[in-house]
């Protein structure tokens, strides 16, 4: 174990923990590099959809009326194989059938070869309207339903001084995402080739054959520079390239669909909105004794994920800390808004608000800081979480809690900021790597590596979407195998050219898929005996080398009592936020957040931290400004005019701080990032807030909303 | 119609009030300049006019009629700007790069950070938190051998 880290340490001198220039960076500023929209070819068709205006109903008749000559035109009647988009249930379909679940679904597909014959198109559709349902309160449906439990409820109550309740709410949030879904597809030779703006070429792939009844070597994906991902183009793109597929295949002509931007927040995967209620008994000197919880989820009108998003939002909803009686209790409903779906926190940042708005309540009712309340109960090594995973010696919460308060001088700051207009809020939270529980296992992802004649081709399919993946992959490649990072090459993510290295999602490309390729690289150095990759090409040709995943000895998941180890590891942080507020107006300026991060071992710290700044910044919006409003389940707000995510002008300055605890499953000892600071954003601005005298106990924290508020404080 | 394109005299036909987007993108094939929303929120189509940035979305083209439009393509002369962002975490997924670029260069030389902010603060990116944008244009901004640089302009004055 001392040797492994040793090795790790000596290993560094190489490329890991250096900020080498990022592959795709020369591309990215000059504006070579090619995005979807940005590919033409000869005899392209442009595609549209008609969506339904209503979220819930039967279609009695539909009428084209508008001249069809030229004009591909698809319903579900032209589906080969089954009208389903394939994730985890098969109840979404491609296109309406009869009835429609929510505003957006689409219900038929056009395509023309003049983009601007595609505005003349006019389609009447009579529906037989149905009451929507829209409060997820009152839905009738539960998609899935899970319950952790840990010790003893009632006897954990019985021990308790003090009980204290709350309910706390976070609305959708829209991905915003700068570039638009959008895919290409082109048929040929019997199967489809699709080109798209997209993270999980294996989703799509599984979902087209499903869709086009074709074997798996008759389709191939290929993803193209992707503008942005953020959860938003996990599961979407398989709904947007069937039908790019559809088309392309009745037209047998390359088909092009790119949404505008109004169509894409009206018709794509929003955050789920939640409604957390927390019941925490606590002993009068701050320890928590039982904590109790109860997790409602908005699904919107089909599975999509779902029941992992729930899964998630569960496994995280205590915050980290420890305390021997949990009950966490949650349900996912159908509502008839547009299906909600992956957002990089999946769950997380839903539950992980209201455990750090309640766990500040607590405080305050025992007279104790935000910090001191938060010490007293922060997970450490040795001690168990809801599932009975246990924290790992180098692990737990206390470090960057404290680190955080030292670097911020919490409470000096918060003393110096009484009776001002600006206030100082903490939130402690931690977040699992990789997939949940035996997620990983079933995956069995897979990486490739295979010699070149100067160096080696990296074969996987995580996709790079501005994260930096290209890099850090290569970066690890580098180091294990000992060659410049110049001589690895990284292709684009292409089905037909590389295994399935499962999505790019959850946090778990550089712990997991990197891990697989520093295993493949070690195997290919032995190989080599000392050969340079150039002489060993000379004397003996190509060489490959593939690793599947296999889990760390000692993980432990029962899928069926959600007991065991939740993740392989969990990355650690806490945030503090200093925001300024405007008594009058509600609105409200942050200023500053630290945010204080374990992701385990940094592999390109200025990727680590961009990924701390992004997602820091993203949590500021879900805070205060990004509200999504619906009405009768219709985005009433899809613009950017009226959906306000930060500027320059209203995001704080952000002070990212790693502290490096490694990880020995990981690559190099990595943890996962991406998700991470998606979590704490939003409580340390509320908490910011409350100390300013604004008991706010949803997101986001609008003007209304604050002054709302304050004037009942 | 006649106008500059970066540096170069050009004649392109296209309806008058086809977006300059449009006309940049598919008349002119330079698909460097971005479409993030088409209603001059987000600052991806950002391109110069007159040495000015401005949003080419909602640019109809006959109002560039003898102008001088520079796009990320050909942006001379900024190669320490671009490399900046590549090196200080100024681009991830690239898509508001170019628009961020270019309005970075009509900042001028050397701007601060207030001046920084104000400049692009029409320019959205959803992944960096824009810091290391700032970090990119401030770092372009710093003169490459300090000590002597401010000699000579301390004789310029
Ligand atoms: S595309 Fe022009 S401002 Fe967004
Ligand atoms: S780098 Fe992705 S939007 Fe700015």
């Amino acid at each position: 174990m001392k040797g492994a880290r040793k090795a790790h340490a000596t290993r560094a001198t190489a490329v890991v923990g250096h900020p080498v220039r990022r592959k795709d960076g020369l591309d990215k500023v000059t504006g070579a590099a090619r995005y979807i929209d940005d590919l033409v070819l000869p005899g392209l068709l442009y595609g549209t959809t008609i969506r339904s205006t209503i979220s819930r109903g039967e279609i009695a008749s539909v009428h084209l009326d508008f001249d069809t000559t030229g004009f591909t035109i698809v319903s579900a009647r032209d589906i080969p194989g089954k009208n389903v988009v394939s994730l985890i249930e098969a109840d979404q379909p491609s296109l309406a059938d009869g009835r429609v679940e929510h505003v957006g679904e689409a219900i038929l597909l056009l395509a023309h070869a003049d983009k601007e014959r595609l505005l003349d198109v006019r389609v009447s559709i009579d529906y037989r309207p149905a009451a929507p349902v829209v409060e997820p309160e009152l839905s009738p449906t539960t998609f899935k339903e899970i319950t952790i439990a840990k010790g003893d409820l009632g006897r954990g109550f019985a021990e308790a001084d003090l009980v204290v309740e709350g309910e706390y709410r976070t609305g959708h949030q829209e991905h915003l995402y700068i570039e638009t879904n959008g895919v290409l597809a082109v048929p040929g030779d019997g199967g489809i080739t699709v080109h798209g703006s997209l993270q999980c070429p294996y989703y799509v792939h599984r979902a087209l054959c499903e869709l086009l009844s074709l074997p798996e070597r008759k389709v191939r994906v290929i993803q193209t520079e992707t503008g942005g991902g953020f959860g938003g183009k996990e599961d979407y793109p398989s709904v947007l390239a069937g039908h790019a597929a559809l088309l392309a295949l009745k037209s047998g002509r390359p088909v092009k669909m790119v949404y505008d931007r109004a169509e894409d927040m009206l018709a794509t995967t929003k955050r789920h909105p939640a409604i957390v209620r927390h019941r925490t008994g606590v002993t009068r000197d701050g320890h928590l004794t039982a904590i109790d919880i109860e997790v409602l989820l908005d699904g919107g009108a089909y599975v999509t994920l779902s029941p992992v998003v729930l899964s998630r939002g569960l496994l995280h909803a205590t915050g980290p800390y420890r305390c021997d009686h949990v009950r966490v209790h949650g349900r996912v409903v159908k509502t008839n808004t547009p299906p909600n779906g992956a957002f990089r926190g999946f769950g997380a940042p839903q539950t992980q608000f209201a455990a750090e708005v309640h766990m500040d309540r607590i405080g305050e009712q025992l007279g104790l800081d935000p910090i001191q309340v938060r010490e007293r109960n922060a997970l450490r090594p040795g001690d168990t979480m809801a599932t009975g995973q246990r924290i790992e010696a180098n692990g737990g919460a206390l470090r960057v809690l404290r680190e955080a308060a030292r670097r911020t001088r919490f409470r000096q700051r918060r003393r110096a900021l009484r009776g001002t207009d600006r206030g100082l809020g903490v939130a402690l939270f931690f977040h699992g790597a990789g997939f949940t529980g035996s997620g990983e296992v079933k995956l069995r992802s897979k990486a490739t590596l295979e010699l070149t004649r100067r160096g080696v081709r990296v074969g996987v399919t995580a996709t790079e979407i501005g994260q930096g993946a290209r890099t850090v992959l290569a970066q690890i490649v580098a180091t294990a195998l000992g060659i410049p990072y110049e001589h690895v090459e990284m292709p684009p993510a292409d089905t037909s050219l590389a295994p399935d290295s499962g999505p790019t999602v959850a946090s778990r490309t550089t712990m997991i898929v990197g891990r697989l390729l520093e295993l493949a690289a070690r195997d290919l150095k032995r190989r080599l005996r000392g050969r340079t990759p150039a002489e060993s090409w000379r004397a003996h040709g190509p060489i490959s080398v593939t690793k599947e995943y296999t889990p760390p000895p000692g993980l432990t998941w029962d899928e069926e009592q959600y007991v065991g180890d939740a993740y392989g590891t969990w990355a650690w942080a806490c945030d503090v936020a200093e925001v300024e507020l405007d008594r009058d107006t509600g609105i409200v300026r942050p200023l500053r957040i630290t945010s204080v991060a374990d992701i385990g071992r940094v592999i390109h710290p200025v990727m680590a931290r961009g990924q701390m700044e992004g997602g820091t910044a993203q949590a500021v919006g879900y805070a205060l400004t990004e509200e999504v409003v619906m009405r009768d389940g219709r985005m009433a707000n899809a613009q950017l005019t009226n959906y306000l995510i930060p500027t320059t002008a209203d995001t704080p300055e952000i002070d990212v701080v790693f502290v490096e605890r490694p990880y020995r499953n990981g690559a190099f000892g990595a943890k996962g990032v991406g998700e991470l600071p998606m979590d704490g954003g939003a409580p340390a601005i509320v908490n910011a807030l409350r100390s300013l005298g604004a008991d706010v106990r949803a997101v986001p924290a609008t003007p209304e909303r604050v002054l709302d508020a304050l004037s009942k404080g | 119609m006649r106008f500059t394109l970066n540096g170069r005299t050009v004649d392109v036909r296209a309806h008058p009030m086809k977006r300059l987007l449009d006309v940049l993108r598919e008349d002119c094939h330079l698909t460097g300049t971005k479409e993030g929303c088409g209603e001059g929120e987000c600052g991806a189509c950002t391109v110069l006019v007159d040495g000015e940035a401005v949003n080419a979305c909602l640019v109809p083209f006959a109002q560039v009629r003898g102008a001088r439009v520079t796009t990320i393509e050909g942006l001379r002369g900024r190669r320490r700007l671009q490399e900046a962002f590549v090196e200080h975490g100024g681009a991830q997924c690239g898509i508001c790069t170019p628009g961020m670029i270019v309005a970075a260069a009509a900042l001028g030389r050397r701007p601060n950070l207030d001046d920084i902010k104000t400049g692009l603060a029409g320019n959205l990116c959803r992944c960096t938190g824009y810091s290391g944008i700032y970090r990119a244009i401030e770092a372009a901004a710093v003169p490459l051998r300090p000590a002597r640089r401010r000699g000579a302009r301390g004789k310029r004055r």
